[in-house]
């Protein structure tokens, strides 16, 4: 019994953590049509952030939730100006840019800190249930991931700004034939998307260790819950998290981590090729 | 209230418009008739900036357009309601007039309340999604997103496309209506004769870019004009 608790736990905090490593990087899909290959390392750019912030004495969850969105949502306005803009519309271009910007960081973060695993130690401690510990920061986890996903959501359903985006991304031709410029859509999408990615690296830093290389850690399974999901990017964010975040833990758990990811990829394929433009191609299409 | 002085355009290296120079006064509705692939709708795209011109201006209430997007263009004062009306489908009724509100920083509650008094038969719609809709009542939505935004001069193409007939006549109503009251300018792009012959005090022929007459409105009532436009006209067979 205790056992089946602790297993259930921990396949809800996969799910949480793929539904956290995914949102950045399913906004700027789905808003944009645009696949950043530098989701990853914007991850990255978070986690250190949140590392050298609580190294330099600063207060932990500042350093966790606060700072990673906002530097990264920076670097994220200058990637938009100085690559995005010039690439819109063409995809395989936009993913090939972005992979070499994920390279050219990687190479950076490298030459400035070395190739060394830094972290924090996870806050909260853990409690215990039966004859296991589990890390209260896992739950926290969690609930963050509610908290993200409940926010994007009301902004895009509320907020003036979240409208104006919706439209825009259903027929941005009529948009600025009403008034809105795309482009400035567009540059706001990008950055609160790269603001999502580096809250994101700043909430894993404490689970999973910050390194230069982190991000190809998570770019792949990012990459494969987005396109898993489809078109509607928190519906179809939170079903493919729930689905492959399922899958991996248990085969986790059954096997080795190795089993793990290739479940989720076979299942991800299978998935693909019975539904071919994602989850919510099929179902829920209307949904956000 | 807007000029548009020799406008050239078109698609690709492909011209469309030749030269087409017109004005339309505050109020007044000027209606644009000709065959398909005559350049109709690209005069109105051109004009919203959606398709830059080559050559030419568009001046709206004095302010030259020339270097304008189109979204500052629609910030200028320029409504568009496009063919296919292009309601946003996923979009509900309410947040499509929100929408042109928005897009244009005006207050949408505002916006809401004045686009239902003017077409109460939104008013049961709200809650659905665009793309739910049947034509006549997205012609109608797409009609009250452009008001939204408080436009000087409204831009029609083909608004009665596929459109059963009494609400077709309800539009000449609605439109003559704003007309009055709003002070808009309207220009009218149609091939329903009774459409524009309801709505437009003068008719320009457009044909292969260029305008190639205007018609007063004792012209555009005179039963021959139904003859020349559908039958014999001056080109019945198009490339386009």
């Amino acid at each position: 019994m205790d056992y089946a608790a602790v297993v259930a736990l921990q396949i809800l905090s996969g799910v949480a953590t793929l539904v956290i490593v995914s949102l950045g990087l399913a906004v700027v899909f789905g808003m944009m049509r645009v696949i950043n290959l530098a989701h990853g390392e914007f991850l990255m750019l978070g986690g250190y952030t949140a590392v050298l912030a609580y190294g330099r004495g600063v207060n932990l969850w500042i350093a966790l939730l606060i700072l990673p969105p906002v530097v990264v949502g920076i670097v994220g306005v200058v990637v938009e100006r100085l690559l995005i803009r010039r690439l819109y519309g063409r995809m395989v271009d936009t993913m090939l840019a972005t992979w070499g910007l994920s390279l050219a960081l990687i190479g950076g973060v490298t030459m400035l800190f070395g190739n060394s695993v830094t972290g924090v130690s996870a806050p909260l401690g853990s409690f215990i249930i039966g004859r296991f510990h589990v890390s209260v920061y896992d739950l926290f986890l969690m609930l963050a991931a509610v908290v993200l996903s409940v926010a994007v959501w009301a902004v895009l359903k509320f907020t003036p700004a979240g409208l104006l985006a919706r439209g825009t991304m259903q027929n941005a031709e009529m948009a600025s034939a009403l008034g809105v410029a795309p482009d400035r859509v567009y540059a706001v999408t990008f950055a609160a998307g790269a603001a999502l990615s580096g809250l994101a690296g700043g909430l894993i830093a404490p689970i999973s260790g910050v390194v230069p290389t982190m991000g190809t850690a998570y770019i792949a399974k990012a990459f494969i819950t987005v396109i898993t999901g489809g078109a509607a990017m928190l519906t179809g964010t939170l079903t493919a998290s729930g689905l492959l975040g399922t899958v991996l833990t248990s085969f986790t758990f059954l096997t080795t981590p190795v089993f793990g990811e290739v479940a989720l990829l076979i299942v991800a394929i299978v998935l693909l090729r019975l539904l071919p433009r994602g989850i919510t191609g099929r179902f829920l299409r209307r949904a956000l | 209230m807007i000029a548009v002085d020799d406008l050239v355009s078109g698609y690709g290296r492909i011209g469309v418009l030749d030269g087409i120079s017109l004005t339309v006064a505050s109020g007044e509705c000027v209606g644009i008739l000709g065959h398909n692939g005559m350049g109709k709708s690209t005069l109105l795209r051109t004009i919203t900036g959606l398709i830059p011109a080559w050559r030419g201006h568009v001046t709206l209430d004095g302010a030259k357009l020339d270097r304008m997007a189109s979204h500052q263009r629609a910030r200028a004062g320029i409504g568009y309601v496009p063919q296919g009306r292009q309601i946003f489908p996923g979009l509900s009724v309410r947040e499509n007039l929100h929408f042109g509100a928005l897009a244009k920083k005006l207050p949408r509650d505002a916006a809401e309340a004045e686009a239902l008094e003017e077409f109460p038969e939104l008013k049961r719609l709200l809650d659905r999604p665009g793309g739910a809709l049947s034509g006549g009542e997205q012609q109608l939505l797409a009609l009250a997103r452009a008001l939204t935004g408080q436009p000087k001069l409204l831009l029609l193409d083909e608004p009665t496309e596929g459109i059963q007939p009494s609400i077709v006549q309800a539009m000449i109503e609605r439109i003559g209506d704003l007309r009055r009251r709003r002070g808009i300018a309207v220009l009218l792009v149609e091939q329903n004769l009774d459409f524009i012959r309801g709505l437009a005090d003068r008719v320009l022929m457009i044909h292969r870019g260029r305008i190639l007459r205007e018609l007063d409105r004792a012209a555009i009532a005179d039963p021959s004009l139904e003859q020349e436009f559908i039958g014999a006209g001056p080109q019945t067979t198009t490339s386009h």
